[in-house]
């Protein structure tokens, strides 16, 4: 591997020797696709074909009228099959994997969506399938386990650590170890060793390039801003690609959990609990302590629960070329609420994160300009966490009759 | 010199033993009484693993071990502490094994000083291939440590020779794919993988993964310089205690 994928000094392959040689056949399949135009041209055509690809960018007016501000555009990753810019990445590794020969994928999820979105995948192109997934996660999004399930796809519980995301990730990892003849591991995001960033962040540059043609046609002109969310990174990195040459404000926004003076958040890049380490084969920002034991995190969106992040937004902050903010838990219900009462459109937990700050910064623009907001999923998907996070008395009514019911 | 060392130890033995310990599990008393017994029993070298939120290339007996050893209190200072208690007290050498976060966040320069300073002789760190590496070998070479680097069976000839150019001490030589503390099948093509590993460089070599018998030692006498055991003694030590830990090491030879 000759370029080692550093991103002003964030990133590289921190590689067990075991993995080395599948690295580099990884790299190399890669960069032959990437250089190969047919390729890209196969990937706009499984993704029109079976994802909703180009997904429309909406302008939502009545959010327009009601911060009396910059003109509203929401991009609609949530109409992805899925319902995730997950499909995205997937596909694209899909593709990857048959180039590869290989037979079989594994991967780790965290809210369930990259897991349900690599099964799918496994069940179209006819691989074996394993998802690693953290206990707690598997307690609480037994909906997409279910569908995991029914797709085919072995549901591996992790039971090591946290029991969440990170840890389904260094399951993911000691699997790969031990198959890697004929496994290829789709890593969800835009994070890990070369080629992962560039890789994910290559499969879903498609969200904003689709973006910048839809906003020109649509205003003549370039967005004053755009916000993404941020977890790993990757629906961020697929906005962003589309407007880094260009003068727009490009904006993160992180979980802020429970506040950021709370240490109870997941936000690296707006938070001085993180520092620059290296851990699951890449450096970065991680929420970590003084002797480099990673931390743990909390977001109310399972999305966004990470440690890490992607390398390429590390560098991006550094340079100044991307703002991040952090969303706390309770402002993202109350946009949440307002998107789906304005507009009729129900953001994820984990996008409504990117609303929440379009909203505090849209009054202060100028009426001529717009902003795009990225809806990365849906949020009708995942009606037990959503419910929960409304607090919705008669939901749990419903749930504890229903549970009786089974006991009957 | 380490190397010197382990070339004289292997003039009058066939085959050299390194155990491995995850400090501060259960408590840092219990790793000083498990490396008591362990030079006790006559091995020749031991590796000290510090403690990581994250040891991606460790099975589940290790990363047990490395999570509880946390959740009680260890920190690295702690490690750094044990490391001279017993390398004053015995006259063997004693090498860190960790992840690479743990010497980037104490700085890289300043832990290999450490190092240096608490009679430490070199250090295993598996998530750090030569290409990441300049600090950490400019820091280990300038206080005379020796970093071990890590072959494996997909480790291709030419690789294995690039490697040995960083390496010191020994080569440590992962006997298969996966990760600490599963079945190894001790056989013709893991002669030959050795094989391979003798060609590709004059550095003694170190195998482990799965070694956990006297038949395991038996069989890379002659193929390797140095027998590992990790995983073995730490499920030994849960299973029986730690007096068992010192039977079983002398019935290793």
């Amino acid at each position: 591997m000759d370029n080692r994928g550093y991103y002003a000094g964030f990133g590289g392959a921190f590689l067990p020797e075991i993995l080395v040689a599948t690295f580099d056949e990884l790299e190399r399949t890669f960069r032959e696709a990437r250089n190969d135009p047919a390729f890209w041209r196969e990937y706009e055509e499984v993704m029109s074909t079976y994802s909703c690809r180009p997904t429309p960018l909406t302008y939502a007016g009545n959010l327009t009228r009601h911060f009396g501000g910059a003109r509203i555009y929401i991009k609609r990753e949530d109409l992805n099959h899925t319902g995730a810019h997950k499909a995205n990445n997937v596909m694209g590794q899909g593709l990857l994997v048959q180039r590869m020969g290989k037979k079989r994928v594994i991967a780790e999820t965290g809210a369930g969506q990259h897991g349900v979105a690599t099964a799918t995948m496994a069940a179209r192109f006819g691989f074996d399938c394993t998802i690693y997934m953290g206990e707690v996660d598997v307690e609480r999004q037994r909906p997409n386990v279910f569908w995991m399930e029914r797709l085919g796809a072995k549901v591996a519980p992790v039971k090591d650590g946290t029991r969440i995301l990170k840890d389904a990730i260094n399951e993911a990892f000691r699997d790969w170890v031990s198959n890697m003849d004929a496994t290829h591991y789709v890593l969800g995001t835009a994070c890990g060793p070369h080629p992962f960033p560039e890789m994910v962040t290559y499969f879903q540059s498609i969200i904003g390039l689709e973006a910048r043609e839809q906003i020109l046609k649509a205003e003549g002109k370039l967005p004053a801003r755009v916000y993404a969310c941020v977890g790993g990174g990757s629906n961020a990195m697929g906005l962003f690609t589309g407007f880094l040459k260009d003068p727009v404000e490009l904006v993160g926004v992180e979980a802020g959990g429970r506040g950021l003076e709370s240490k109870q958040h997941a936000s690296r890049l707006c938070s001085s609990d993180a520092a620059i380490g290296v851990a699951q084969g890449y450096k970065t920002y991680f929420l970590q302590n003084g002797d480099g034991q990673m931390q743990e995190t909390h977001s109310i969106a399972a999305g966004l629960d990470y440690v890490g992040v992607s390398p390429i937004l590390s560098s991006l902050k550094e340079a100044g070329k991307a703002r991040f903010e952090a969303a706390t838990d309770d402002e993202v219900v109350e946009a949440m609420s307002l998107t789906i009462r304005k507009e009729g459109v129900i953001p994820a937990l984990e996008s409504a994160h990117a609303f929440v700050q379009a909203f505090k910064e849209a009054p202060e623009l100028s009426k001529d300009a717009s902003i795009i907001i990225n809806q990365s999923g849906r949020g009708d998907k995942d009606i037990f966490t959503v419910a929960d996070a409304f607090n919705d008395p008669r939901w749990q009514d419903f749930i504890i009759r229903k549970a009786k019911g089974y006991h009957a | 010199m380490l190397e010197t060392y382990l070339r004289d130890r292997r003039k009058q033995k066939d085959i050299l033993l390194m155990t491995h310990i995850v400090l501060g599990y259960p408590s840092f008393e219990d790793s000083l009484r498990m490396v008591t017994a362990m030079v006790e029993a006559g091995v020749d070298l031991m590796e000290l693993q510090i403690p990581f939120s994250e040891p991606i290339a460790d099975g589940p007996v290790i990363l047990a071990a490395n999570q509880k050893a946390l959740e009680n209190g260890a920190t690295v200072a702690d490690c750094m502490t044990l490391a001279k208690t017993v390398s004053e007290r015995f006259d063997i050498p004693f090498l860190f094994m960790t992840y690479y976060n743990i010497l980037y966040r104490y700085g890289v320069s300043r832990f290999a000083e450490d190092m240096a300073r608490r009679g430490m002789q070199g250090a295993i760190v598996p998530d750090l291939p030569p290409e990441e590496a300049g600090d950490y070998l400019d820091a280990m070479n300038g206080q005379n440590l020796s970093p071990i680097f890590i072959y494996s069976p997909t480790t291709p000839p030419e690789r294995m020779k690039y490697l040995a150019g960083f390496g010191k001490g020994f080569i440590y030589c992962v006997a298969r794919k996966g990760v600490t503390g599963a079945e190894t099948r001790f056989s013709s093509d893991l002669e030959d993988y050795l094989t391979r590993c003798r060609e590709a460089t004059t550095l003694p070599l170190a195998v482990g993964f799965g070694v956990k018998s006297k038949t395991d030692v038996d069989f890379l006498k002659g193929k390797a310089d140095i027998a590992v055991v990790g995983s073995q003694t730490i499920r030994l030590m849960d299973e029986k205690g730690g007096e068992a830990v010192e039977g079983f090491i002398r019935g290793l030879r």
